[in-house]
């Protein structure tokens, strides 16, 4: 049972069973009973720092506490498997359109290192004027309901016992019905959420005086359940023509949200701003970025920051959208980041699939880790000329934006003048901003001056609420007084007594989570295997090809060659010209309706090693002799010497006496040798594939032991990175060792092999 | 309205101030362009915030929606769809969900009739 059991930041134990490692998520059953679930904990939570913590051999300087389970970086394996995460907390959005999907993928992210997941809502979610209720499937989003969000947050809870952090949760407040959603997430332990009326008025078309009266609400709420607001200003580097001119409304943007939070009563440090670098190569764009990301640290210190990585440049490219946001994070490093939010290297050319959120996780944590420290050494140069005079002139032209704006009318008057999103760096502007109509928009009209008796009898409301007439009710004499909250009069409202929180389940007999489960049950109950990228049994695969042709041409090859391939829906995904006549790299999606039983596999067990004190004890009483050679007309010498040399764990590390020959050595030769230096194993490697060389190579030795009269008395073992066990075996072998074998593996299996024969002989 | 970059013209007021002077006009600007949005909201109410009230008071969200459907065409709303509950929940003696049960069901609005005055 994991330790978070005891730690308070998790809050009260689930009565779910833990999660076992071995074993997928039981999405069914984390479906039923849900009106019974309670979370566990609210607010937000960070991560915990450990300062100076030394992992392996190193010492890291902003890491922050390791988990108790997680899958490390590919090049872990050399440093014993560590996995240090980062201070910051890490972000992955996850919204397939199917929550009993999303929590298999959150499940993965948090394995990589994710604890800050964030549900997008589906399209059109933001003017439905009130709540979606049960699991409808979405597009280009997840339903945000009271049943997926409860159901998301039970699992999220069994996942973060299960990695050992606490994940925090979060979606979206915004559109025509935020104050009720915003009460929905405190009820329900919603961790964190977005939540900028300025967001609603540019990009959702929502009446600017609704948005901002509802935003009030909203917001009061959010902050009683210590929820981290992120405000809405990346979306305006997303939209804007160019986006290194957008800078000074970026400011202003961050500022007229956080001003607004402040004034309705949410504290500072649950504030956070959402800040892109916006540009991206082929611009110099560090160098542009940077004095941006100073000037906003400048204004706006004391608020958190959430970097969130570009997505205004992105194309189809994976390898690009990688390098741009690691280039991103060069900034996070240099400046300051208190949540990392990564964005998918798919996201330009698809809904992200699960295994692009996990890339996306990596990079951030690889990226993080690999700068741990950097700022100590490398120092941004404040006094350099072009970043001082470039992070003043930033911080002029806001306040230049605002002085206009005010000297306009206001906010309102601003936004009908077209003065956000223009193309142009203010005070320069082209005419191209978005306007709105103060009277226009969706849900125009719907706000009401509240009365001289306006009474509100809850918690977390904003704005007048005439308390005093709360002494005409019985049990309201308290509240007016001060001495209750206002929600004494009706016995508690629903944020301070959690037992009165109603929960409505599916409206739709058809549409929702149980039905679309009931269609896949058999993959799940037989174990079936089918490729999926977004939901269970989807059979979306992607077949990487090199094609030489030039692009148009290749497309169309490309589909060709999938509808050969037996696959349906064929799509190319991307294409990169890698030379106008000479061809084109292709990558070709398409759906393949096959499902595998695991019971009609044969899968090869992982070797078995034995401890390093068994098999130095073996060798030790027995003197166990090798000798050694890349055999044939073969050059390679590195693979052999990991799994013999003493500096890479190899043979020797456990007393084994091994006799290298070199490189190109005749197999009759490697025999001799082992004739004359009494030698109980025979290693040869075999690289070269040509021709199938390493076959003949490996049938060879075994014919020519056996020619010699000395089969008996050699183990005969042949390493390779084409080379299995099964194929060295039919070659008349005793062992072989592919790709990412290591000498303990090797070693454990000449230990077994000899005290084999010695049991038999 | 198109215009050139004409910051090197129209910063001339700003050049004299300190780095730290500079950010405190930056605030002060933005918390007096957010006053009168503050101040709209304080004194306003919206058909989503008074179904978040009554949400609050223990109802559940399509329930709420008819109350305050109700409320709106009534012209209620204005006094707060939680005061129009409460005024029914103690004419009733019953609890919120209960009483919203009815009142949205179009039912019981001769109570908030009889304080308020009739439909609109």
């Amino acid at each position: 049972m994991s330790a978070s059991r005891d730690d308070e930041r998790f809050g009260r134990p689930l009565a779910d069973p833990p999660l076992r490692p071995d074993e997928k998520l039981d999405v069914e059953a984390l479906l039923d009973g849900l009106e019974r679930y309670r979370p566990r904990r609210r607010g937000w939570t960070w991560r915990r720092r450990a300062p100076r913590q030394r992992l392996f051999e190193f010492e890291y300087h902003e890491t922050s506490e390791p988990l108790e389970r997680s899958v490390p970086l590919p090049a872990a394996r050399h440093f014993e498997g560590i996995d240090p995460q980062p201070d910051c907390v890490i972000t992955t959005e996850i919204a397939s359109g199917r929550p009993e999907d999303d929590v298999r993928r959150m499940r993965m992210a948090a394995w990589h290192g994710a604890n800050h997941i964030m549900v997008i809502r589906t399209a059109g979610q933001s003017h439905m004027d009130g709540l979606i209720e049960g699991t409808p499937e979405g597009v280009g989003g997840t339903a945000v309901t009271r049943k997926q969000v409860r159901f998301t947050r039970r699992a999220l809870d069994l996942i973060e016992d299960e990695v050992g952090r606490p994940i925090d949760f979060h979606s979206y407040v915004s559109g025509v019905a935020g104050p009720e959603i915003a009460v929905m997430f405190a009820e329900e332990g919603v961790n964190g959420a977005h939540q900028d009326p300025q967001y609603n008025v540019l990009y959702r078309n929502i009446n600017m005086h609704r948005s901002f009266v509802d935003a009030a609400e909203a917001k009061r709420v959010m902050a009683h359940a210590g929820m981290l607001q992120i405000d809405g200003a990346h979306n305006a580097n997303a939209t804007a023509v160019r986006a290194w001119k957008v800078m000074p409304e970026l400011l202003v943007q961050h500022a007229i949200n956080c001003a607004y939070s402040e004034a309705v009563g949410m504290p500072r440090d649950l504030i956070a701003l959402s800040t892109v670098p916006p540009d991206a190569p082929p611009a110099p764009c560090v160098r542009m970025d940077l004095p941006y990301a100073i000037a906003l640290r400048d204004l706006f210190s004391g608020f958190k920051m959430r970097a969130q990585q570009n997505t205004r440049y992105m194309e189809s490219d994976a390898r690009e959208a990688t390098v741009s946001h690691v280039l991103n994070m060069v900034i996070s490093r240099l400046t300051s980041a208190d949540v990392q939010s990564t964005i998918t290297p798919d996201e330009g050319r698809n809904v992200p699939w699960h295994y692009n959120n996990v890339a996306a996780v990596d990079t951030a944590k690889q990226a993080l880790v690999g700068m741990d420290g950097l700022r100590e050494m490398v120092r941004v140069d404040r006094e350099a000329p072009e970043l001082a005079a470039r992070v003043r002139e930033l911080k002029e032209r806001a306040v230049l934006f605002l002085e206009a704006m005010l000297r306009d009318g206001g906010y309102f008057a601003a936004v009908e003048q077209a003065y956000f999103v223009d193309s142009g760096e203010y005070p320069e502007t082209n005419d191209d901003g978005i306007a709105r109509r103060s009277d226009g928009g969706v849900a125009a009209g719907s706000i009401v001056k509240r009365a001289d008796d306006y009474l509100a009898p809850v918690c977390a409301h904003f704005g007048e609420n005439h308390l005093e007439l709360l002494a005409g009710f019985a049990g309201g004499e308290a509240a007016v007084r001060g001495e209750a909250a206002p929600c004494a009069v009706i016995g508690g409202c629903t944020l301070c007594d959690d037992t009165k929180v109603p929960y409505a389940d599916e409206l739709d007999p058809e549409d929702n989570a149980e039905r679309r489960l009931a269609a896949t049950r058999e993959l799940r109950e037989r174990g079936l295997i089918k490729p999926e990228v977004e939901w269970t049994g989807d059979g979306i695969v992607v077949v990487t090809m090199f094609l030489p042709a030039a692009e148009p041409v290749a497309k169309a090859a490309a589909l060709e060659i999938g509808r050969a391939m037996n696959l349906d829906d064929c799509e190319v995904v991307h294409s990169r010209v890698m030379h106008p006549a000479e061809g084109t790299l292709i990558e070709l999606k398409g759906r393949l309706d096959v499902a595998v039983d695991p019971a009609t596999l044969v899968v090869p067990e992982p070797p078995e090693v034995l401890s390093d004190e068994e098999i130095r004890a073996f060798v030790r009483e027995r003197g166990v002799r090798a000798v050694a050679a890349t055999v044939g007309e073969d050059e390679h010498s590195v693979g052999m010497r990991e799994i013999i040399d003493i500096k890479h764990g190899g043979l020797e590390k456990w007393g084994f006496a091994v006799t290298y020959l070199g490189t190109s050595v005749p197999v009759d030769k490697v025999l001799d040798a082992a004739i004359e230096h009494a030698a109980q194993a025979v290693l040869i490697s075999t690289i070269i594939t040509h021709a199938d060389v390493h076959r003949e190579n490996m049938r060879k030795l075994a014919d020519l032991a056996v020619e010699k009269g000395v089969r008996d008395r050699l183990l005969l073992i042949a390493g390779g990175t084409q080379v299995t066990d099964a194929m060295a075996r039919e070659c008349g072998l005793d062992a072989g060792f592919g790709r990412g074998t290591h000498g303990h593996e090797v070693a454990s299996f000449i230990v077994r092999a000899l005290e084999k024969r010695e049991q038999a002989g | 309205m198109v215009r050139p970059d004409t910051y090197r013209e129209v910063r001339a007021h700003l050049a004299g101030l300190s780095d730290e002077e500079l950010e405190a006009r930056f605030w002060d600007l933005a918390r007096e362009a957010v006053a009168p949005l503050v101040e709209l909201a304080r004194t306003h109410t919206s058909p989503s915030i008074e179904r978040s009230v009554l949400m609050r008071m223990g109802v559940d969200s399509i329930t709420a929606k008819g109350v305050v459907a109700e409320c709106e065409a009534r012209g209620l709303l204005a006094h707060g769809a939680g005061h129009v509950l409460l005024v029914c929940m103690q004419a009733w003696g019953v609890e919120a969900p209960k009483a919203a049960a009815r009142l949205a069901r179009g039912e019981g609005w001769e109570v908030a009739e009889a304080k308020w005055g009739g439909a609109r």
